[in-house]
């Protein structure tokens, strides 16, 4: 789990590894499989998905928000995950922390993402930027939640140490989370607002729209991939660097004293 | 012939990125008092925090009061007393309040903590006074206090005797002996070079993260 | 498990004895929330809300600002019991020591809950008495009951954070990052649970209490999560 790619580390006799990037041959096939992907969205959300009886063309937005809300949602839950794993293991292996951490920022990216194109979405099509539904709003707790998480994975120490005390906190946010969201659906439905204004509320989906916006996902789920992937190798670079740091640092040290 | 009371082999420990303790190895036997020496920088707070369970080794091995310090350091903590440069008093409660507490926490009954309070000449005046307005020696004997009446097993002391007239370092000393005569182990880091003689059964050097001079 | 009990009765004994020794808390916090109290009526006009409304904006609002006043005083709190403990080292020397991490927080937690739990009881009394509400005893169960584990909940958090942040750098803007999301149902459950209890803008005592529920299920979920939790977070 989440060690430098072997094939492409090279160690010189004096220095730390050096490695002559963090792909492997299955991570290009993975970038490449995302880029048709991608593509493939872009024609057919741009192109052949049909517009929508009532938001005609700005229906097309879909395409781009519900995958990456999908993504952000599919982060945290591999960031919770990992981070069980990581505390709950006996080998309490650093590659699951960095895992955790590597899921996290690319969530916390598509979290923003989600949240400003849903905000452009709802001002184009019914003039407001926000909502107070649950939904939306236990997605920017959580967005706020994971930046925290972000800033205590930098506050320095140990990488075992970071890695407990970010563990800790991500399983934390899984507890915490549900509650929220569930207070807050809750609150809403006191005020018994028009349904009008949620995000699919007025969208009469044909095969074809559902077939985009599957194919979106999947789009985005693989750039999600490749996406970890390789900031889980960089920070295992900076990990081992940090690690091979430390021995040439103690050889330095030993030779005050020579 | 006992068990040792510390085994470093190879110690190496970290902060942050940088490694205070290069290698280090050490043997103490029980009742001694080791001095370690060596310039500010060289390792010596580290090494003791070590022997403390409270930082881990990086490399090496380490046996304190018979525990792996690679997998118990709970239990080191318990029976280790660590005085590093903060006293970890309540500086608001008073100095009888303040033994009771650390007392309480592993147990010790009123003679016990009324007895601590005795050695370290904090029984009368000073007994109700708040921490604060301690001088620093007095603050220094109050903690002292608090490891007695924990039965700490082995003392930790960075600088100890910094802040205190000499009086205060002859008392001082005084208690480290009576501590070691009881069976206590102590270690002690510092720069007073004149208390080799007086205070140490053994002087260990410590430079550049590792030590050096007889282990 | 006697031995934690007993363990954390002494720290709650500890810092309770610390905060009436130094009375931070009460010349210093209490006063402050109280202020926040009468700045919030300053921002809050008293007109009637609409034609109609029997109760005014303000009165209306007082629920949440209570609320509200009550998370403030949490951050203010929580910032002094770990202030206490990092003084002269204490807190490190409690992990020195190997005392249970798990007493530690149980102690604090309940020397905050009490803390908490007075100040909260005075904020909302201010509220009654300058905005101008009038107490339904029929509403006094409900009340209470709410007073009482929201402040626990919170007093929850407060320590697993305040732990969490103690040593770290730019700990007194961290603190606020991590804690307020995370109160965010004790909010909303207690505000519409007090609403509910005073009778502000014509709610039901009966729709009062699956807020309350909110509230508990958040304060058991966090007690047992900061149990586990304190622990891994403060070592080294």
């Amino acid at each position: 789990m989440a060690s430098l790619p072997a094939t492409s580390t090279t160690t010189t006799p004096t220095g730390p590894p050096t490695t002559t990037g963090t792909s492997t041959k299955a991570t290009r096939l993975l970038g490449a499989a995302a880029i048709v992907g991608i593509v493939w969205l872009a024609a057919f959300g741009l192109g052949f998905s049909p517009a929508d009886v009532n938001q005609r063309e700005s229906v097309r937005i879909l395409y781009v928000h519900v995958p990456s809300a999908w993504l952000a949602y599919l982060a945290f839950f591999v960031t919770a995950v990992a981070s069980g794993i990581y505390l709950f293991s006996k080998k309490h292996s650093l590659g699951w922390d960095r895992l955790a951490g590597a899921s996290a920022e690319v969530g916390v990216l598509f979290m923003g993402i989600t949240l400003v194109v849903g905000a452009l979405w709802g001002r184009l099509t019914w003039g407001v930027f926000w909502e107070w539904d649950a939904r939306l709003t236990s997605t920017a707790f959580m967005f706020v939640t994971y930046i925290g998480y972000l800033t205590v994975r930098r506050l320095g120490g140990s990488h075992e140490q970071r890695a407990r005390r970010s563990a800790v906190l991500a399983l934390l946010a899984v507890l915490e989370i549900p509650l929220v969201h569930w207070s807050v659906k809750l609150w809403r439905s006191l005020h018994q607002d028009a349904t009008v204004l949620r995000p699919d509320g007025d969208v009469k989906m044909n095969g074809l729209m559902l077939f985009t916006l599957f194919v979106g996902v999947i789009a985005f789920t693989l750039m999600y991939m490749w996406l970890v992937i390789h900031r889980q190798r960089t920070m295992a670079a900076e990990d081992a660097l940090d690690d091979a740091g430390l021995d040439l640092a103690i050889a330095d040290r030993k030779a005050e004293h020579q | 012939m006992d068990r040792p009371v510390v085994e470093l082999t190879g110690a190496v420990a970290v902060l942050g990125s940088f490694p205070a303790l290069a290698g280090a190895s050490l043997v103490v036997q029980r009742g001694e008092i080791v001095l370690l020496r060596g310039p500010n920088g060289a390792g010596k707070t580290t090494l003791l925090r070590v022997c403390a369970g409270l930082l881990p080794l990086a490399r090496g091995t380490g046996v304190v009061l018979g525990c792996d310090l690679a997998t118990e350091r709970d239990a080191v903590r318990r029976r280790v007393g660590l005085l590093g440069h903060r006293n970890g008093l309540y500086l608001d409660l008073s100095v009888a309040e303040n033994v009771r507490f650390w007392g309480a926490t592993v147990g010790a009954t009123d003679d016990e903590i009324d007895a601590a309070m005795d050695r370290l000449g904090l029984s009368g005046r000073l007994a109700p006074l708040p921490v604060r307005r301690l001088s620093a020696g007095q603050q220094r004997r109050t903690a002292l206090a608090c490891l007695v009446a924990r039965r700490a097993e082995l003392w930790l002391l960075d600088e100890p005797h910094a802040g205190l007239d000499a009086t205060g370092r002859d008392e001082l000393d005084a208690t480290l002996r009576q501590a070691a005569a009881s069976g206590a182990t102590v270690m002690v880091a510092s720069h007073e070079l004149e208390r080799a003689g007086s205070l140490a059964t053994r002087c260990v050097d410590v430079v550049a993260g590792q030590v050096v001079g007889p282990r | 498990m006697r031995a934690t009990l007993r363990t954390a009765w002494l720290m709650a004994r500890k810092d309770l004895r610390v905060e009436w020794r130094s009375r931070v808390a009460l010349n210093q916090i209490l006063p402050f929330a109280a202020i926040t109290m009468v700045l919030f009526a300053f921002a809050v006009d008293r007109l009637p809300a609409a034609p109609g409304d029997v109760d005014t904006v303000l009165v209306q609002l007082a629920p949440g600002l209570a609320s509200l006043g009550t998370v403030f005083s949490l951050l203010l709190l929580v910032q002094r019991t770990f202030a206490v403990e990092s003084e002269d080292g204490a807190l490190d020397a409690l992990r020195a020591a190997g005392v249970d991490a798990t007493a530690v927080f149980w102690g604090k937690t309940l020397a905050m809950w009490i803390q908490l739990a007075i100040l909260s009881a005075l904020l909302l009394g201010t509220a009654v008495v300058i905005y101008g509400i009038e107490v339904r005893w029929s509403g006094v169960a409900l009340l209470v009951t709410t007073w009482l584990t929201a402040t626990f909940g919170l007093a929850a958090v407060g320590t697993l954070y305040g732990g969490l942040a103690a040593g770290a750098r730019g700990r007194e803007t961290l603190l606020p990052l991590l804690m307020l999301p995370v109160v965010a149902p004790v909010l909303i459950g207690a505000t519409r649970a007090v609403e509910a209890a005073l009778g502000t803008g014509g709610t039901a005592i009966a729709d009062g209490w699956p807020w309350v529920g909110v509230v508990a299920v958040f304060a058991v979920a966090f007690g047992a999560g900061g149990t586990l939790a304190f622990g891994p977070l403060i070592d080294e």
